[in-house]
């Protein structure tokens, strides 16, 4: 958008991906840990879409292939994070059968 | 101050806001919903940033799919409601707060002052951010980390079916 800076959004990428690290720091419940993860990764996609977009010497009709690169890093960034909630979930309704609680600070083994 | 200013000041304070949501509700599912207004935003920041594609594929693949995943497995662990911490003396939250802070601090104080330098944004080329670039983009030059990304789906897929099925004795 015209009229506003670019450190603006990189300010805020920086707010959301601080709150992400507390929320994972401070919380208990591994599926809001992992929401904040989804929210860490967010706000990294916001990041580089920023610089995608902003950065004088990635437009121009010539290197139009480099202003290209950021949405294909958010594409599949995007794509690796459905992944991972697929398995991290599949992984955190595997030990909520194991052990019936679902609090991080009593996940302190690796074995079942 | 020019509209576009106010329009992204009103867009970013509102992500904000819903991004603190997501850490201080104790209830898990108000944390996701917390967390599908935040996505459905950052799609609109997107749109301004003049990725249109990415926009909807934000809405879709995030709002959509992986919040469904989220707040379906939420519902079948039927979690009771957690708080953040329970002992207001555990250390765990003055630590995380005071990391968090020197984590703004830090990376603010290395990368914001050189950026100050370079504020406005130029005008996008005419087909940036649209289906047709990226499908072109994706198709040829992207070819194998898009066939490697679909070999990865393929392996979470199926993982988490063997992760989440009952063992059958």
């Amino acid at each position: 958008m015209s009229g506003v800076p670019m450190v603006a959004y990189l300010l805020l990428g920086l707010l959301l991906f601080s709150i992400g690290v507390l929320g994972v720091v401070i919380r208990r419940s591994p599926i809001v840990i992992f929401m904040c993860i989804e929210l860490m990764l967010n706000a990294v996609n916001l990041t580089v879409l920023t610089f995608a977009r902003y950065l004088p010497q990635n437009i121009g009709r010539e290197r139009a292939h480099v202003a290209v690169a950021g949405e294909m890093l958010v594409i599949f960034v995007m794509a690796v994070a459905a992944a991972e909630v697929a398995v991290g979930l599949g992984i955190i309704m595997a030990i909520f059968r194991l052990r019936d609680s679902t609090d991080i600070d009593q996940m302190n083994v690796l074995r079942g | 101050m020019n509209p576009n200013l106010i329009v992204f000041c009103v867009l970013a304070t509102l992500t904000v806001f819903a991004a603190v949501g997501v850490v201080f509700f104790p209830n898990a599912v108000r944390s996701a919903l917390s967390l599908v207004a935040t996505f459905a935003l950052l799609s609109v920041l997107y749109l301004t940033l003049n990725a249109n594609l990415l926009a909807w594929t934000q809405l879709l693949v995030y709002a959509g799919a992986i919040m469904v995943l989220f707040l379906f497995v939420i519902m079948v662990l039927n979690l009771r409601s957690q708080p953040a911490l329970d002992d207001r003396r555990d250390p765990k939250r003055l630590i995380g707060a005071v990391l968090g802070a020197a984590f703004v601090g830090l990376i603010g104080a290395q990368v914001f002052t050189p950026l100050f330098s370079t504020s406005d944004s130029i005008l996008a080329p005419k087909d940036y951010g649209q289906p047709q670039a990226i499908g072109m983009a994706l198709f040829t030059d992207y070819g194998y980390p898009f066939e490697a990304v679909s070999v990865l789906l393929l392996v979470g897929i199926v993982g988490s079916i063997l992760l989440a099925k009952r063992r059958l004795r």
